[in-house]
Order: structure tokens, then sequence, then C-alpha cells
């Protein structure tokens, strides 16, 4: 660890741009990530006007776009697929695993520990770079010749060994984002083992610390084979290999010129080996913010604490062993997927014991409806109409009707957009005084949540439906099936949810920003909060404490009978 | 006309397709009876320990029983959802194949954006075919110089079958994977290139319904539909001879077997080794 104890001499550009403060580092990420959700977001708002109305021209937006994307305002197939492909691509591995790890993770964990900065913290600038460069790379591919990548995010061979050079770049850019979240994760784990402040014993962590930490684990364990099938893939693309091709392949009626001998499952299982374990990666942060959130805002401890950490244990280890019920179509036998549905059907129970854990913590409370509570109290919900909706998914019988189906979108959404987003917005509100010394506006925060409930319920709700009827997922034009023309007006519904929840967004933008100067100014610990980092100043300095904190009890320490103020600080020493 | 599709699963013509409904049915009916149970308690919790004035939280409480049992209980459900519904349904569906004699057999070869469909024809043996021999008129590369492959018959996009009898469908792709989907008989499965992969079904109705591709597989993923027919044994037979080739052979014949004897290409070797 280097301190620099002039460290407020430092140049701008190594305080701000190059800095090795995990702080500085946390805002970059959370900044960069909500730029590229907002970004992702968009692509996705633009597929919805397709998607609505397909085949007719955009209205006044469709004039700007290239006529290799748009001709007369009419979206091509090829962007079609290029956008769900980013969508994909830009919402989890730059947006919300930068956002919930990079930032969150990088900013509260240190402080949640009473350290003074990350163990490593040059391999702490060298992830952030490292994402920055993938995201530049994954960005500007939608100025090649071709477009950018448009296998959808899952890649599937051989169709993405055979597409155009955007899966390249798509390629080269995921081995960028890899490394950041291989660097950021060994940075992780050792900071947590290493640099608990004194008295902060494992049972006396924050549970968003164990979600982090467990996080780090699954990022560490699941990327390396994503890496290698990444690799092998450039390797089908540029090297004229066939990892992934089996032999006998004919491609626009012309035999294709490759040796052969591959096999397209293999990149379903390296891949599925890793995005599985990415679904808790994206979800297990979002659980943290959630704990502390609530904890902070009902004025009581969480209910059943040390069982949400077996089980978040549990679930970590169980994450590995589920990752082929993504593929219970592609021909196994019954016996394999009867393992998968079983270790599916045994991880939904820790998902259900933190959750119940989580809504059990509000009886007996005395509850604030602030903007954090609000975003914190409707990912339960949420995040369980995700999670029931992963059974009929995960019983393979069921799975034939809905596999790739709108259902699954309707789905992983619920899961990770009213519930993991959710959760980093309530991160966002709850956090946003430590960052920066001031309090978001409530009516703006308000403003934002009642409306983004409501139109991201209107979004995902009637995919379900469209699922149910069979439609499939990733068409340019779904009006070509009569099944999926049946359910079209439920399209154009969703179309303008989709419209009115970006608008809804506005609020928060304003918010985001303009609290910077006008926000209400804020002591050292604005919610009345327990946890360590409410003990350093707001914003804190470079090297976070005054004095190496020690930790005298549990982290949600609330309303214990006997004391005069309902909170009683980790760092505490005399009563409160 | 009898209403097929609408705003939730479409009307169900297999064998098969009412063990999986059910299965829809009572998955559902578990997560509804879930949802709005946990959904009341947080209503009730929220409206319960507000924040207002002479309410204060209560550090220590009871520990919890319910939640227990509710765990336990969905738990048990669970496995009741795995061996009671699920491993017989896909063991109905994917292990017990009817009897081929008594069964159509059709091949179905996928690409990009079309569906192949190819009838052995009266001798119930599927012709010969070869990647080389591939072309326009030529879809799967039949080999016609296999007697087998004479009264053979291949469509594209064209996929009738008798109702009431079992079909056996021979799945494989020439290019990228695919996935056959044939919503009204809850039929789905993925076409992987390098594997033939068999299913079955048997319809109990007869009407005009459609193939759906469900996995993205290129520009025209949207457009790869098939159209699917259900008719009478009599009707099927009918239209099945009227789609025979005429008795002389095909105009391709004479380049057609030329091609792989000529040269092997580096590509053709590779193919007899996979």
């Amino acid at each position: 660890m280097s301190h620099d104890d002039h460290s407020e001499k430092l140049p701008f550009w190594r305080k701000y741009i190059f800095s090795l403060d995990h702080k500085v580092i946390g805002v970059q990420y959370a900044v960069t990530g909500l730029l590229f959700l907002l970004f992702g977001f968009s692509l996705m708002m633009l597929i919805r006007w397709q998607l609505a109305y397909p085949g007719k021209p955009m209205p006044f937006l469709g004039q700007f776009f290239h006529p290799k994307t748009m001709i007369g305002g009419i979206m091509l197939p090829e962007f079609y697929n290029q956008l769900g492909a980013m969508h994909g691509t830009i919402m989890v591995f730059l947006g919300v695993v930068p956002l919930a790890v990079g930032g969150f993770g990088n900013y509260v964990v240190p402080l949640q520990i009473g350290a003074p900065d990350m163990a490593f913290p040059k391999l702490n600038m060298m992830s952030y770079w490292s994402y920055f460069l993938g995201g530049v790379v994954m960005f500007s591919s939608f100025f090649l010749p071709e477009g950018s990548a448009q296998s959808g995010w899952t890649s599937y061979a051989p169709l993405s060994v055979i597409a155009s050079s955007g899966q390249t770049w798509w390629l080269f850019g995921m081995v960028l984002l890899i490394t950041s979240s291989l660097l950021g994760s060994a940075n992780f784990i050792t900071t947590i083992v290493q640099l608990r402040a004194d008295g902060l014993s494992f049972f006396r962590l924050p549970f968003f610390v164990w979600a982090q930490f467990v996080t780090s684990f699954l990022l560490l364990l699941a990327f390396p084979p994503l890496e290698a099938a990444g690799v092998l893939q450039l390797m089908d693309r540029l090297a004229g290999t066939s990892f992934f091709l089996p032999s006998g392949l004919v491609v626009a009626g012309r035999v294709l010129e490759r040796s052969g001998g591959g096999n397209p499952l293999l990149w379903q299982h390296l891949f599925w080996f890793l995005a599985h374990p990415e679904v808790y990666v994206l979800i297990l942060p979002a659980m943290g913010i959630v704990a502390e959130v609530l904890a902070t805002n009902t004025r009581k401890p969480i209910y059943g604490y040390k069982a949400m950490v077996y089980s978040v244990i549990f679930l970590g280890f169980m994450s590995f062993i589920v990752w082929a019920h993504h593929m219970f179509l592609t021909g196994m036998g019954t016996k394999m997927s009867a393992f998968f549905q079983i270790t599916t059907m045994i991880i939904s129970i820790p998902s259900i014991v933190i959750l119940t854990a989580l809504a059990l913590s509000l009886w007996g409370g005395s509850i604030r409806f602030n903007t954090p509570t609000l975003f914190a109290i409707a990912f339960l919900p949420m995040f369980g109409i995700g999670g029931l909706t992963g059974l009929p998914l995960g019983l393979a019988a069921s799975d034939i009707h809905l596999h790739d189906t709108y259902y699954v979108i309707g789905h992983f959404h619920y899961v990770v957009a009213p519930g993991t987003l959710f959760a980093l917005f309530a991160g966002v509100y709850h956090w946003y005084p430590k960052v920066t010394g001031r309090k978001m506006s409530e009516f703006l925060g308000k403003l934002h949540f009642w409306p983004s409930l409501v139109f991201i319920n209107c979004v995902f709700m009637p995919m379900f439906l469209m699922g149910l009827a069979g439609v499939s997922r990733r068409l340019w034009d779904p009006t070509q099936y009569a099944h999926a023309q049946a359910v079209q007006p439920l399209n154009v519904f969703i179309s303008f949810s989709a419209w009115f929840l970006g608008l809804a967004q506005i609020p928060f933008i304003l918010n985001f920003f303009g609290s910077l100067l006008w926000g209400k100014k804020v002591d050292r610990n604005p919610w009345e909060a327990t946890t360590l980092e409410w003990s350093a100043l707001s914003p804190p300095p470079h090297g976070n404490f005054n004095h190496p904190p020690v930790v005298y009890r549990g982290p949600y320490e609330y309303s214990v009978p006997g004391q005069k103020h309902d909170f009683w600080p980790q760092d505490m020493k005399e009563k409160n | 006309m009898e209403k097929y599709y609408g705003w939730g699963l479409p009307i169900d013509i297999s064998t098969q397709g009412p063990e999986i409904d059910r299965l829809i049915y009572v998955v559902h009916g578990l997560m509804a009876a879930l949802f709005i149970g946990w959904f009341a308690y947080l209503v009730i919790a929220l409206i319960r320990f507000r924040q207002r004035p002479g309410h204060a939280a209560v550090y220590q409480l009871n520990h919890f029983k319910a939640p227990t049992y509710i765990e336990v209980a969905v738990a048990l459900f669970e496995v009741l959802l795995l061996v009671g519904f699920s491993f017989p349904v896909l063991n109905h569906v994917r292990n017990v194949f009817p009897d081929p004699a008594k069964a159509l057999q059709v091949r179905i070869v996928a690409e990009q954006f079309v569906w192949n469909v190819h009838y052995p024809g009266d001798d119930g043996i599927f012709g010969k075919t070869n990647i080389h021999l591939i072309s326009g008129t030529n879809p799967v590369g039949l080999d016609s110089s296999d007697p087998a492959a004479k009264d053979d018959i291949v469509m594209i996009n064209q996929f009738h079958v008798p109702v009431h009898k079992p079909v056996i469908v021979q799945l494989s792709s020439k290019d990228v994977i695919h996935s056959f989907s044939i919503p009204v008989m809850r039929v789905k499965q993925d076409v992987i290139p390098g594997q033939t992969i068999p299913v079955w079904f048997e319809a109990t109705k007869t009407g005009n319904f459609e193939i759906a591709c469900a996995q993205l597989c290129g520009l025209g993923h949207y457009r790869m539909r098939g159209f699917f027919t259900v008719e009478t044994e009599d009707q099927f037979h009918s239209w099945l001879n009227s789609m025979k080739p005429p008795e002389p052979a095909p105009a391709n014949v004479p380049t057609a077997p030329a091609m792989p004897v000529a040269s092997p290409t580096p590509a053709s070797s590779g193919g007899v080794t996979g």
C-alpha cells in the first residue's frame, strides 16, 4: 500500500484521472457505468420502435442515422441485431457490473472495513483503465464499416464465427473487460481478508462486504473460462481454426473451407459457465445494498444476518453447477438435464432465504420512506417476480415451450432491471451524501421512483404473456408470425412504457448533477447509520480515517435498548 | 374459425402438449400463491411499521417460525414439481419414442433462413446426401445415383403431417444453430450443426400452423418461418403424391455425380473425418 501524504498537491491528472485512490476510482467506475447504462438503455429504446412498428420509418430520429443502419428511417435487420447484441453486452459488462462492483465495491468496501485504501491501488487503477479501454472498443465497434457485433450478447458459434468484423472487436473488448474484472476481484479478496480494521471479524462485516466478497470469488473463478473461450473464438475467426465449427458446414450454399471437427456446444458450455455465475455477480451486490439501506432505514438489525451470510456463500458455490439449465434444448440427455434441474431448484432455496430475511427485516422496524428506502423496498417484490418466473424455465419440461421466448426476457429483466438496477439506485441515493457531502433531492428522487416503478412493470410484465404465446426472442419483425401478430398490441404498449421509462430517468439525471451544487450539505452521518463508512468525513479525505478505526460490535446495532440514540456505530466504544 | 393464438398459451394440438401445459399451470399457481402471500405481508409490514411519532423500532424480535415452514414447504413443492411433473414429462418427450415402423419419418435440414423438409418417399428410406451436391435446386444435397433417393421429396418451408399419427423428425443444420419450434405442438428443439437430433410428436387436430425459429440465426432470423399443415391421412398422401418428382430424373443429374468424384477439396476430406 503506497501512501502519499502529499496527495493534495498532486496534479489534476494524477488526482482525478490516473488516480490510485479507491474513492476516485470508485467514482470513475460508477459514472462510466451510469453513462453506459444510459447508452445501453437508449439502444433498447431504438429497438422498441422497430418492435412496435416493424418496418415503419422512425419519426424524426431516423434521419440522423447512417444509411448502413437505417434507410429512410427504417431500421435494417443488421442494425437491429447489432443493437440487440450490444444492448445486452453493454448493460451487463459495461453498465451493471462496473457500477455494482467497480463503483460501489471500490468506494464502499474499504470504508466499511475501516481500510485506508484497497490493498493494491495500482492494480485498482489498471482495472478501471482496462475496463475503460474495453468500453471504448465496444462503443467504437458501432462505427466499423460492417457495424458492431450482431450475434447476440451470447455470441453463439458458428453464427458468431462467420459474422462480420464487429464480432472480432467484441471479443477484444471482452478480453479487456474480463481482465479488468479479474484484477478487481483479486484486489477485493485481498483487501477484505487483509485490511479489516481491528475487531472487525468476518461475522461483524456488513452484509454488503460479504456480498462483494463472494462476488469477487465468482468473478475470479468464472471469468477465466470465458476469457479462454473468447481467445478460441478469436482463433476460429482470425487463424482459421475450428474449435467451435463442426465438419461439413454449408453456409449460403457454399461448403465452408474449414477443417471442422469442433463443437458449437463447447462455446455454450464455456460461455454459460461464466454467464450463470455472472447473474449472481449482478444480483449479490444488489442484495448487499438493499441490506444496508433497509437496516439503516428500518432502524433495527437485519433479520437472520448469519443465515444470510451462509446463504450467500452457498449461493456462490451452487452458482457454478447450474449453468447448463440455459442449454436444456441443445439435445442433452434426460439424466444430465435432471442433474441441472435439481441444482437449479436447490439454488432457489438460499435466494429465498436471503429475500425472506430482507422482507422480515421490515417487521418491527420504524421505516423511513425516503428515496433509497423506496428503491430498496421495491427491489423485494421485483426481484421476487424475477426469481419466481425462473421456476418454469428451470424445469426442463415447461422450458420446452418457454425457452428462448419473451418469457425468458421478462424473467431475467425482472432480476436485473427492477431488481438489481433499483437496488443500485438505492445505493446511489444512500451513499451520495458520503461521496459528495450533499444529499440528493427527495422530491426529484420520488419523481424518479414512482414513474420508474410503474413503467418498468408495464415494460416487463406483458413479456410473460408474449412468452406464453410462444413469441421468439430477437425477431426484427415479430408480425411475420401469426402467433406473434396476436400479441402485437402488447409490443406497442411495451414500447410506449419503455419511452416513458426513459423520461422518468430525467429527474434522476437532474438530481445527480444538480445536487452537486444545490444539494443540502451534510455531516459525517446524515442517515444516523452504524457502519464504518459513516465515521469518516463526507467526503472522506485521502486515507479515509483520521485514526485507524477499532470495531466493537456487529454492523447493524440499531435501537439497542438502554441507549440514548437509536444507532450504535461499530467503532463507538462507549454507549451512544 | 377456431382461435389458435391469443394473449397466453396458444391452442394445443399435440398429445404431449397437455402434460407440458399442466406443469406450466401448476407452477404458475404456486408462483401466484407465493407472490400474493408475500406481497400481502409486505403491504401489512410497510403500513404497520412506518415511521411515525410514538412508534419505535424493536431491537430483538422473537425468532419467526413461519418462514422456516414456508421454505420447507416450497422446497418440498419443488421436489414434487421435479419428480411428479418435469422428470416424467421430459422422459416421455425425449426417451419414449414411437415405434419407427408406425411413425412418419422426416428429416428437416435447417439453413439460413429456410426449413428443408425431406420425406423418404414410398420406400421409407432416405436417399444418400452429400454436402457437395447442395445447390439451389437440390437444397439437401440428395445423391440421385442412390436408388433410395429416387422417390424422396424435398420441400422448402412446407411441412405436412397426417393427424393422429406419430411423427419422428431428424433435425440437422447446414450452417448455424437454429431452433425448431412449433408453438401449437409444444415442440421446441435446438438444431445444432454437426449433430442430428430426433424429436417426435403426434398431432390431434387438423389445421394450418407455423414453424418458428427460436434461436438467433442471422439477419433473416425473423422470417425463418415454415408452414406446418396437419391434415387427414388421405389428404396427406394425396399431397405427398402430388409433390413427387416427375419420373424422368431431374435436370441437374449429369452435373451432380461429377463433383465429389473429381477432386476432393480440403473441405471434403475434413467432411469425411468429422
